[in-house]
């Protein structure tokens, strides 16, 4: 406040972001697990040691080991390397489907709240619709009705996901609707639906992103979810959903690590995204930053 | 009576209080060294502007400071106690017994689902002032000490069945239940109207002069300490500058700060410029133009709201004759003339924000016509206003200057926003123009990039203005420009709204509860009451003689230095 030049709008929001990442350990710790992810997920068959699709029958089912930290599955494939290469596979699924989701939900949402009536009751009864189903089974069936492919795996997590996104856009846009600066916006002649997208979105970003940020470690479960069960990805490709359903039958055997570790590294993911969320609220939170 | 006052032992005594907060940047020191005492039966005023480390003073002789807060050096000695050192439990003990507090917003201080007969006794089972068995007829007591009528059924009522006054009563009847030693009042009649204060407060000095009590008034009027005050402490920027009696303070004030606050607050007699420190008024005084033809003109508006909970299913099972609709408005005419200020006036809920909306075209209106240089708006749906070549011509100053800017907007943005929607300069010839109407409104150029929260109250003030003022209208609204500023700021604001309005030659159209500030800066004067109008006239006329007795109700109960 005292100095007497504001300094940049980017270079204010870099050094706040490394406030809120140096100020707390939880979200340092949380943004580093969210590099790591990335870096697997964009570089992930470069980094990986072994091919994730060479089988090896002579080396099957090997307890980890310096050649194979994470062991070898049934088929002698290495399983670091499938956790590994997975990555990509599952953050495009989650990113896909929330992108899809904060798109559609929260434009919906936005809608419903800041012009109310029959709009709000279209959305509002849409969500109510979604709501009434048991999320995972009616994933399922959205999955199994579109046919058994990845795209479906994305809409089917983005509609179950729609009811979150729609009311929470909804209560956050109808508290600002006669609010002073939205009033203020009318008489300076802004249209409805620039006041809608120039006053209202801009300023529940903040919230919204904490919404992405839980969202997107449910998007992962689901979508693993639905593989587990058989829907969506099909072996032999490398997901963690299949990578665990492939392990569960060992672990009564003995052979525990062909579950554990894709099952770890989607507990981690999951962990790492809700932890995410309340760094991404700081950041984003014009009021916090002083 | 301040002869025997002086004899007795201070009941608490503030001694070099320093009270810190732990910020990002560091500590910083709200409460610098302050001292002060009050002995028992004295009414002690603690006056200054926000930031000056009032309220935190009296939080910290409650130890209610927030959890970054801490008492870093001083003491605070109550009845002899040492207050800082005490433990919490019976500190406890001693809030709401010995020590009680009412705070500003009496609604939010009470429990909205719990009858507010029960919370009385809530607090005196909780100090073993009463038993279960007496509890009642003791808080039926309390609420017809503190003038609440039919006080056998309001016993039952909740908060929200009760208007603000009487809730701010029901606060002081649970602050006074436990006969305690010491009130601390903060701000306890802001946001209340000006006959609504004057019967709470009245309430609160003829109480706590009965039961001998002693009084710290914590507020930022000091007409109002000069009025209910023995003594008055003025604060500024955390520490004391001055502490004398109050009839003193306003005969010979000592300190530099205290004359310049006792010059902003706007006083029987005092002309616009007379609120800026001295040497800081403004050059032209004014060349008083004569009103020229019409600009605006109201004829019988009226503004109908439907009952709540009518209409939908409910409405249609009953199907009992349904009520009338609420009249907010009923049937008001005024005149506004170009290059006059018309001032609104009346206490809340009388209509006057409800007709400002109507002549924005913020909502429609139920009957009636509002013309504006020859046409009709009340024809124009609101939406439809929006693209109206006349919507440039009307612009409004919010009431709330943080409220009313885009939290995500620039200084800058925010002013530019009419004239990228409805002006049709761009690039450079904007920027230009933004820097134009910076200096025109005193906004230093630096501060164009920063957003609202970098801005203090002040300058969101000046940016609001700016922002109505950048496609030169005929006519401005102004809701309650300065009620949520200091008093040192409203004076610069108000001389700032006089000065753009002989430069550039509008109109205005002041709402306000306050009549002394709607006096300084109007022509006319409209009084309304309950959606009618009551007075309207000349406001030399209005103020000093008016026909009305509620104009004069409305002038009698606002408090003013002697």
């Amino acid at each position: 406040m005292s100095a007497t030049q504001a300094p940049s709008a980017f270079t204010a929001s870099l050094r706040h972001a490394r406030h809120v990442v140096t100020g707390n350990a939880v979200t340092a710790g949380a943004f580093a697990l969210f590099f790591l992810l990335l870096l697997c997920a964009a570089f992930g068959p470069l980094i990986a040691p072994y091919d994730p699709l060479a089988s090896n029958t002579m080396i099957a089912l090997q307890p980890p080991s310096w050649a194979h930290p994470f062991g070898t599955d049934q088929l002698g494939r290495d399983i670091l390397s499938r956790v590994v290469v997975a990555t990509r596979l599952d953050m495009t699924v989650a990113i896909a489907s929330v992108a899809l989701v904060f798109a559609l939900g929260g434009l919906a949402g936005v809608a419903a709240g800041f012009f109310g009536g029959w709009t709000d009751r279209v959305v509002g009864r849409i969500a109510d619709t979604i709501m009434a189903f048991p999320l995972f089974v009616l994933a399922m069936g959205i999955v199994a009705a579109l046919g058994n492919t990845v795209t479906n795996i994305v809409i089917a997590t983005a509609i179950v996901n729609f009811p979150l996104y729609a009311r929470l856009a909804r209560a956050e846009a109808s508290i600002r609707r006669e609010a002073g600066f939205v009033l203020a916006a009318r008489l300076t002649g802004n249209s409805e639906l620039r006041i809608l997208l120039t006053q209202i979105l801009p300023n529940i970003l903040p919230i919204m992103a904490v919404q992405v940020s839980l969202t997107m470690g449910y998007a992962i479960l689901n979508a693993a979810g639905l593989s587990f069960i058989g829907l969506g990805v099909r072996p032999p490709t490398p997901e963690w959903g299949i990578m665990v359903a492939e392990g569960a039958s060992f672990i009564v055997s003995g052979e525990w690590w062909v579950a554990l570790f894709p099952g770890l590294a989607l507990m981690l993911a999951v962990f790492c995204f809700n932890l995410l969320g309340d760094g991404l609220r700081d950041i984003v939170d014009p009021q916090r930053r002083s | 009576m301040s002869s025997t006052i002086t004899e007795n032992p201070p009941l608490l005594e503030v001694r070099d209080l320093t009270v810190e907060f732990a910020t990002r940047a560091g500590p910083v020191q709200a409460v610098r060294q302050v001292s002060l005492s009050i002995r028992k039966g004295e009414t002690v005023g603690i006056v200054g502007e926000s930031g000056s480390g009032k309220s935190v003073t009296s939080y910290a002789v409650m130890r209610i400071l927030d959890r970054a807060g801490k008492i870093a050096t001083g003491s605070i000695g109550f009845f002899g106690i040492d207050l800082p050192g005490l433990p919490e439990r019976e500190m406890r003990d001693l809030r709401g017994r010995e020590i009680s507090m009412i705070f500003q917003n009496p609604r939010a201080a009470l429990n909205p689902i719990r009858a507010v007969g029960r919370q009385i006794e809530d607090v005196l089972i909780r100090h073993a002032q009463a038993t279960r068995a007496t509890a009642r007829a003791r808080a039926i007591e309390m609420l017809t000490q503190v003038r609440i009528a039919r006080p056998e059924e309001r016993y039952h009522a909740y908060p929200f069945e009760l208007s603000g006054g009487m809730c701010q009563r029901i606060v002081i009847a649970l602050a006074l239940a436990c006969r305690p030693q010491l009130l601390i009042a903060d701000e306890p009649t802001t946001g209340l109207d000006v006959t609504t204060q004057k019967t709470v407060m009245e309430l609160v000095t003829e109480l706590t002069r009965a039961r001998g009590m002693s009084t710290l008034l914590i507020t930022h009027d000091l007409g109002l300490a000069a009025a209910y005050c023995d003594r008055v402490v003025v604060m500024e920027r955390g520490r004391v500058v001055e502490d004398a009696l109050a009839k003193d303070i306003f005969r010979a004030p000592q300190h530099p700060y205290t004359r310049r606050l006792l010059r902003a607050t706007p006083r029987p007699g005092a002309r616009l410029p007379d609120l800026l420190p001295e040497g800081e008024a403004p050059p032209l005084d004014a060349p008083q133009s004569a009103p020229g033809l019409v600009l605006l003109d109201v004829i019988g508006l009226v503004k109908e709201f439907p009952r709540a909970a009518e209409g939908g299913i409910g409405a249609w099972l009953r199907r009992g004759p349904a009520l009338p609709p609420a009249r907010a408005v009923d049937g008001i005419s005024f005149q506004i003339r170009r290059g006059e200020s018309v001032g609104l006036v009346g206490e809340s809920g009388c209509g006057k924000s409800t007709t400002s909306m109507m002549v924005m075209r913020l909502i429609d209106r139920t009957s009636g016509s509002i013309q504006f240089d020859g046409q009709e708006l009340g024809e124009i749906a609101p939406r439809a206003f929006t693209r109206s070549p006349l919507r440039r011509r009307i612009q409004m100053v919010f009431q709330d200057p943080t409220d009313s800017l885009n939290p995500r907007y620039t200084a800058e943005r925010a002013i530019a926003d009419p004239i990228l929607r409805m002006g049709d300069l761009r690039g450079a010839g904007l920027e230009a123009r933004c820097r134009e109407l910076a200096r025109l409104v005193g906004l230093p150029e630096a501060l164009l990039g920063r957003f609202p929260h970098q801005l203090s109250g002040g300058q969101k003030a000046r940016v609001g203005i700016a922002r109505a003022i950048a496609l030169n209208p005929e006519l401005v609204v102004l809701d309650e420009p300065t009620a949520a500023l200091d008093v040192s700021v409203q004076a610069v604001v108000l001389n700032l709204l006089q000065e753009l309005k002989v430069r550039l030659g509008m109109s205005y159209l002041f709402v306000s509860h306050d009549l002394h500030v709607v006096k300084l800066l109007c022509d006319r004067v409209i009084v309304m009451r309950q959606g009618r109008i009551v007075e309207q006239g000349p406001t030399e006329q209005v103020l000093n003689h008016p026909t009305a007795d509620y104009t004069r109700e409305l002038l009698a109960a606002a408090p003013s230095p002697p």
